[in-house]
């Protein structure tokens, strides 16, 4: 499993670039791949695809609502249009038309969600996305695909368009680690076992798989022998594997940027309630809202720091056959 | 005596007249029975079931006819010809007068009319599009057709295809906000391979239009969204044809139609009366408002 990750990390690059990058690659790999903005194209890099393809690609202005029905008129033609604007916004403001189109119609619509999590920090809870997660995932239909480091936005950005139907694609904003090699093959819909443990199994995705893969390091110095699981699939969710990992280390801890409610914990609990019921501790942001700062250190404050994966390790150890 | 050849060539679903034919008194008059005879349909839908949208439905019967019947370029046995015209009822409640014209034009068996909202029926409550052929987006939500035709528009102008999109819209239903984002797309991309038809029927949900959110002047508002506006009485056939094509002949804009109509059209009682929005009749007003209707069907026969 080794050289699915790179130890150490490699230097930190901006995964909204990494999306600018994956998009033009796209445009150039499918005819049929169209771009549409709420006007934010310079905030997430899809203007790199505008200034290559500049006829298929559609600023609508400041109205998400409309993005998200003329993409999902332009799909009706055949077109395979990326939506963009904040996550937020399409978790919020433009989620009847995500819901009655995407959804119900099942439009082939894929809705790129930027500045995901706590990662447009700076900007403050109005602008944090936070309850997206829960909120995309309980539609029916929805695909939701998390991209833990700017690899995992190449390698998983044309599946997504290969896929028939609506995919959530949560972005961050932020310079992160890279964690992936070359031998990274994600595939939608599957788990990846990131390191193998008997004790406890950490499941988590997006900019939170690194701070586990560091946690990990502290649990073994103190005697834990955790499984990383890196859940890049929200939905579906890869049942068999959680399963797995419910019976063969006993104890599970979530991990996610996002509210403890409704998200990546919560997903995981639904199902080992159903198949193998253990201890499950999850840790995320509390049920409120965050604060402006800088990013890693708001993502410290509000519980998701590299001690807090720790500490939730130990404690669902702990609790194991209580 | 009726040869082999004439008995194979008797057309299942009833003739339509061709896009591009001449508006002749004779096809006036046969859109124009037809558009009663749907409204006698949705009547019964709605009655026999207990369930559905009548006013609305019953305002928008001769501008779904003239669509269906005459102006768009559609294939009931090819419902996804990739150069089909689009259409979307974007007022999605109205959509028994929908069905009505879908089930003649011949997408589904006329006898399914009488599902309508009943469960395992392919005629949902508000538009499906897997279940029902010939339905483009589900609707009901009212307020996305103008962004979603304009999409379906751009897509077109793309693949340099002459296919249009057209979307019907109520008029309490440009109250939403969306319904302006995608006019002022619409108008920024100069999509005018795109129609919009407003059933201006002045009544919405809890009483008339003019009360409940003012919407005058509505000529005014579309020319300054970039709108090119053709206003019509949305009840004469001729006027509702001559419009649509004189739709097609705009370049540089897109093309709304203004049809002034009355909700409820047809039976006395019914309109004008907020009432008749999403009430279905009693076993005497069903008599009363088949009757008023049948009487109608007849003047045109004379």
């Amino acid at each position: 499993m080794a050289e699915i990750v790179k130890y150490p990390f490699g230097e930190p690059i901006s995964m909204r670039k990494a999306y600018g990058e994956a998009l033009v690659s796209l445009g150039k790999a499918r005819e049929d791949v169209v771009v549409l903005s709420a006007d934010v194209s310079n905030s997430d890099y899809s203007g790199m695809f505008e200034d290559i393809y500049p006829d298929r690609f559609f600023n609508v202005g400041i109205a998400e609502q409309a993005l998200v029905d003329i993409a999902v008129g332009l799909a009706n033609g055949g077109k395979v249009p990326i939506a963009n604007t904040f996550a937020f916004l399409f978790a919020t403001r433009a989620l009847e038309q995500v819901r009655t189109h995407l959804c119900y119609g099942q439009a082939n619509v894929k809705l790129a969600g930027a500045y995901a999590g706590l990662s447009d920090s700076f900007d403050g809870p109005t602008h944090h996305s936070i309850t997206d997660l829960a909120i995309m995932r309980c539609l029916p239909h929805m695909t939701v695909v998390i991209p833990a480091d700017p690899i995992a936005v190449h390698k998983l950005l044309p599946q997504i368009v290969s896929l028939q139907g609506p995919v959530f694609f949560r972005l961050c904003r932020n310079e992160v680690p890279v964690i992936f090699g070359d031998q990274y093959e994600p595939r939608i819909g599957k788990g990846i076992v990131l390191a193998e443990g008997r004790d406890v199994t950490i499941i988590s995705c997006g900019v939170m798989v690194a701070r586990c893969l560091q946690a990990a390091q502290d649990l073994v110095r103190s005697g834990i022998r955790p499984r990383i699981v890196e859940m890049h699939t929200l939905k579906p969710l890869d049942r068999e594997l959680v399963t797995r990992c419910a019976q063969e280390t006993g104890a599970l801890v979530t991990v996610e940027e996002h509210s403890i409610i409704g998200g990546l914990g919560s997903a995981v609990a639904e199902v080992v309630s159903d198949t193998c019921p253990v201890p499950v501790k999850r840790v995320g942001i509390a049920d409120r809202f965050a604060e402006s700062g800088p990013y890693h250190a708001l993502l410290d404050c509000y519980g998701m720091s590299v001690n807090d994966v720790v500490i939730a390790a130990e404690h669902a150890v702990a609790a194991k056959g209580r | 005596m009726i040869t082999k050849r004439e008995v194979i060539t008797i057309p299942e679903s009833p003739v339509i007249h061709p896009f591009g034919t001449r508006h002749t008194p004779e096809m006036v008059i046969d859109l124009s029975k037809r558009a009663i005879n749907f409204r006698i349909d949705v009547l019964r839908m709605v009655y026999q079931n207990k369930t559905g949208h009548i006013g609305g439905a019953f305002s928008v019967a001769e501008i779904l006819t003239a669509l269906f019947f005459h102006h768009l370029r559609v294939d009931p046995a090819n419902p996804h010809w990739p150069d089909r015209d689009r259409f979307v009822l974007s007022k999605g409640h109205a959509c028994a007068m929908l069905y009505a014209a879908l089930a003649y034009r011949g997408y589904f068996p006329v006898e399914d009319l009488m599902t309508f909202r009943t469960l395992n029926s392919r005629l949902q409550g508000h538009p499906e599009r897997q279940k029902t052929p010939g339905i483009e987006v589900p609707s009901g939500p009212l307020g996305h057709g103008v962004a979603i035709a304009a999409g379906m528009a751009l897509a077109a102008k793309m693949d340099r295809s002459k296919r249009r999109a057209y979307v019907v819209l109520g008029d309490g239903e440009i109250n939403a906000g969306v319904i302006w984002e995608g006019a002022l797309a619409a108008a920024k991309y100069k999509l005018d391979n795109l129609t919009a038809i407003l059933d201006y029927n002045g009544v919405q949900q809890t009483g008339a239009t003019i009360k409940v959110m003012p919407l005058e002047p509505i000529a005014e508002k579309w020319r300054s969204f970039g709108w090119h506006v053709i206003e019509v009485h949305g009840h004469n056939m001729l006027r509702v044809l001559d419009a649509l094509d004189e739709a097609n002949e705009i370049h540089g804009r897109p093309v709304i139609i203004v049809a002034r109509t009355t909700k409820g059209k047809g039976v006395t009682f019914m309109e004008n009366d907020h009432f008749w929005h999403g009430s279905p009749p009693t076993s005497a007003q069903f008599e009363a408002a088949l009757s008023e209707l049948q009487q109608e069907v007849g003047r045109w026969q004379k």
